[in-house]
């Protein structure tokens, strides 16, 4: 997804920022002259990742060897999904580090297991212009022994510094979609809370991005065996498809998508479990998959329908109702989407209709 | 003597030491009351009060706390307000999900989506707490006003709910609940409890509302077999203002003017409240119409114990299908009490109230209402009196509001 910079940008840099920036290099520069020039950071700061104390800044952590973090430290690996979650378009970065001689178990529905020491980072952030991708956000998950911990860090205009923010923040974004169009919106990061919202999975924090099925591209999976990270035996799983990926069948595709975009909350165990609506990859049951079921806490989200799933009519089912709104209360997910998917949408659409109507159970 | 003092002082000391380890959080309604006020709702500690002081909060984003322990309080429902006006995210103002939390003395204002959530939130108090739309009744104002949801333990006291577009005081999935001392005015159901255990509703009023209280179990969800509610010394009165339920949400089916509605449910006993000016009905006992694909999810109501309730004027305008023939048959108006008829004498329905029942003398509860064959009902009086359990909390949540 390309996103260029429209004329309004706030981050078109103003000429005082420039002139702090350049401040701030040259005072770099003269420190570096005074104290003698460091070695890059190399290393991760295992301490940090299971200490107890929250880094307020991104680079305690070491997980990159710059400060604007572009180039990863040793055994911080960068990988992708093969169905990503939607996220107002932005680009986003991943990487895994698993302490070094540690090893990565496997649990129920091919989800990783990543060992006590372990983090995961991902950063967000719009590429203007094609002159590489300008952070928004890092969003860190940190495995300590009482679990999980995520922790956003917000960047600076200058991209050289990341702070926590754990009440989260808003920052206005002018981008330009995949189809051209221009559009401004209130891109928001997520609180401490609304991230453990998305990643609670029964009382626990979880990943939820790295799962075999996810990650398997025919390469990925072979290369963390190599590293050591992931053993050979792996139990049997279905692969996703990119739900992007116009080759593959509409039905695995929509299941990926909703997967990655709904099922982390809308699980029976996640978030959503009071709702009865659940869109995991492996959902079985047809009503639970949303196909003539009805609304339970929809409120004004029904959008005046009557099924989550109205097979064949993808313009009066719930969830194309709350897919395309951006209003809150109405927008599905409730959190992270400002603007609407108009591909993702097109994807579900075409499945619904392509739906036979049974009737449901009526 | 000297015992005794020294009890009380160790006591005093260990008070002491109590309120010094709990720390309150002062948040000011100020420009940056968002970030504050949610970076407070983090940082505190179990055992911790999150203070709102007097003024409008004005937020743009949903509010979470997700440490157990905490207390929300603020100066009172009329004096700390949080307007969610400008909302821009989040599906609710304030969502809870951690144990032991009270919800105290403040005010939740115009939220897009629910009002307060709490979820899988044991033990949770909400006390003189406010949450209104200030537009009025509208469809597009948010579903629930206070919104406990798969919990264990739910106290409701002295909650206000005006305008939810679906229930004011919803409480959804739980088990051993109170709502008591509490308002709803101006919504589309005023108090419902839905697929949950153990519930007392009572010393509530109930007014303006399409519906006053219902009780409803619904197919498809985790849990049901909704059973052992008690709704008791409410006044549920006056319930007419037309239903603006988004169409699709079971409550848009509700008539407008039901005072108490049960609806696949069992063991519910309706009790020595005061009834009147409800156009439809003061008691409706009906079964889930809708179609279904759930072989565990019973549709129909049985064992119904209804006494010494006063009925005012009701059923004089009967807001369902085939209602306004049903009121000219009974000369004017159908009577306060009303029943779908399904399951028979096996139904276990019973009522020592001395007004007349309307049967629908319906077979199934998925019948239509053409088919319905009305008939004045003859309830076993004798089986009517309440004999379920009182509903007591945890001490430490009566503690909490004393």
């Amino acid at each position: 997804m390309r996103a260029t910079l429209s004329s309004s940008s706030p981050f078109r840099r103003t000429p005082e920022i420039r002139i702090t920036a350049f401040r701030i290099i040259l005072s770099f520069f003269c420190a570096a002259l005074l104290l003698g020039a460091h070695p890059p950071l190399t290393r991760v700061n295992d301490s940090v990742i299971i200490g107890d104390a929250l880094p307020q800044s991104l680079s305690e952590f070491g997980f990159f060897q710059d400060a604007g973090a572009k180039i990863p430290s040793e055994n911080v690996v960068p990988y992708e999904l093969n169905a990503p979650l939607f996220s107002d378009y932005a680009e986003k970065l991943r990487y895994a580090y698993v302490p070094q001689g540690a090893t990565v178990a496997i649990g129920d529905n091919g989800r990783l297991l990543f060992p006590v020491g372990s983090a995961l980072i991902k950063s967000f952030g719009y590429n203007y212009e094609g002159t590489g991708i300008k952070f928004l956000e890092t969003r860190v998950l940190l495995h300590r022994a009482g679990g999980w911990v995520a922790l956003p860090y917000v960047w600076n205009a200058e991209g050289s510094e990341a702070v926590l923010k754990r009440a989260g923040t808003r920052l206005p974004i002018n981008i330009f979609k995949p189809d051209g169009t221009a559009v401004s919106f209130s891109y928001a990061v997520p609180n401490q809370n609304q991230c453990k919202g998305c990643h609670v999975l029964g009382e626990e924090i979880q990943p939820i991005g790295p799962k075999l099925r996810n990650l398997d591209d025919g390469k990925r999976i072979g290369d963390w065996q190599t590293r050591g990270w992931l053993v050979h035996d792996l139990p049997a799983f279905k692969t996703m498809p990119d739900w992007a990926d116009i080759d593959a069948p509409v039905d695995q595709r929509a299941r990926a998508y909703l997967d990655v975009n709904c099922g982390h909350c809308h699980n029976r165990a996640g978030p959503a479990s009071n709702s009865g609506l659940y869109l995991t990859f492996e959902e079985d049951n047809a009503v639970a998959l949303g196909l003539y079921k009805r609304p339970v806490a929809a409120g004004r989200g029904s959008g005046g329908f009557d099924f989550s799933i109205d097979p064949g009519h993808p313009e009066r089912s719930i969830i194309i109702n709350r897919m395309a709104s951006t209003e809150p209360g109405i927008a599905m997910p409730e959190l992270a989407r400002a603007l609407p998917h108009d591909e993702g949408l097109d994807l579900i659409r075409q499945w619904i209709a392509a739906m036979p109507q049974t009737g449901g159970s009526d | 003597m000297n015992r005794i003092l020294t009890a009380s002082l160790a006591m005093a000391l260990m008070s002491t030491s109590t309120l010094a380890m709990a720390r309150d959080w002062v948040v000011a309604a100020d420009d940056n009351a968002q970030e504050n006020l949610q970076e407070a709702l983090i940082v505190a500690e179990p055992g911790d009060v999150v203070v709102l002081q007097e003024g409008v909060f004005t937020l743009t984003d949903g509010l979470s706390l997700d440490v157990d322990g905490v207390t929300v309080r603020g100066a009172g429902p009329d004096k700390s307000v949080l307007s969610f006006a400008g909302q821009l995210g989040a599906g609710e103002g304030l969502l809870v999900t951690s144990d032991n939390v009270v919800l105290r003395d403040f005010a939740v204002e115009d939220t897009r989506g629910d009002g307060i959530k709490s979820k899988g939130a044991d033990n949770i108090v909400y006390y003189n707490v406010r949450v209104e739309w200030t537009g009025g009744p509208k469809e597009t104002n948010g579903a629930y006003g206070v919104y406990p949801v798969e919990s264990e333990n739910v106290l409701i006291d002295g909650v206000t709910v005006i305008g939810a577009s679906d229930a004011g005081i919803y409480v959804g999935q739980s088990r051993n609940i109170i709502v008591r001392n509490s308002i709803a005015r101006f919504n589309v159901a005023g108090i419902e409890i839905e697929n949950s255990f153990n519930a007392d509703v009572h010393d509530n009023i109930a007014v303006r509302n399409t519906g006053g209280v219902l009780v409803f179990d619904l197919p498809n969800l985790p849990q049901q077999g909704g059973h052992n509610v008690r709704v008791f010394d409410n006044v549920i009165a006056q319930n007419d203002t037309p239903n603006f339920a988004p169409k699709g949400n079971i409550v848009a089916s509700v008539p407008m003017g039901v005072g108490v509605m049960i609806m696949a449910n069992r063991d519910i006993e309706i009790f020595s409240n005061a009834f009147t000016e409800n156009a439809t009905s003061n008691i409706m006992i009906i079964g889930y119409k809708r179609p279904f694909d759930d072989d565990k999810y019973q549709p129909m109501v049985s064992k119904v114990r209804i006494s010494d309730n006063a009925h005012g004027k009701a059923g004089f305008a009967p807001e369902f299908e085939g209602g306004a023939m049903l009121a000219a048959a009974f000369g004017g108006g159908v009577p306060p009490i009303m029943w779908d008829g399904v399951g028979g004498a096996e139904a276990e329905i019973a009522s020592s109230d001395e007004v007349p029942v309307l049967s629908l003398g319906m077979a199934r509860s998925d019948q239509p209402i053409a088919e319905a064959q009305p008939s004045l009902a003859q309830l076993d009086a004798s089986k009517a009196a309440p004999v379920l359990p009182t509903i007591v909390m945890p001490e430490a949540m009566e503690a909490a509001i004393r």
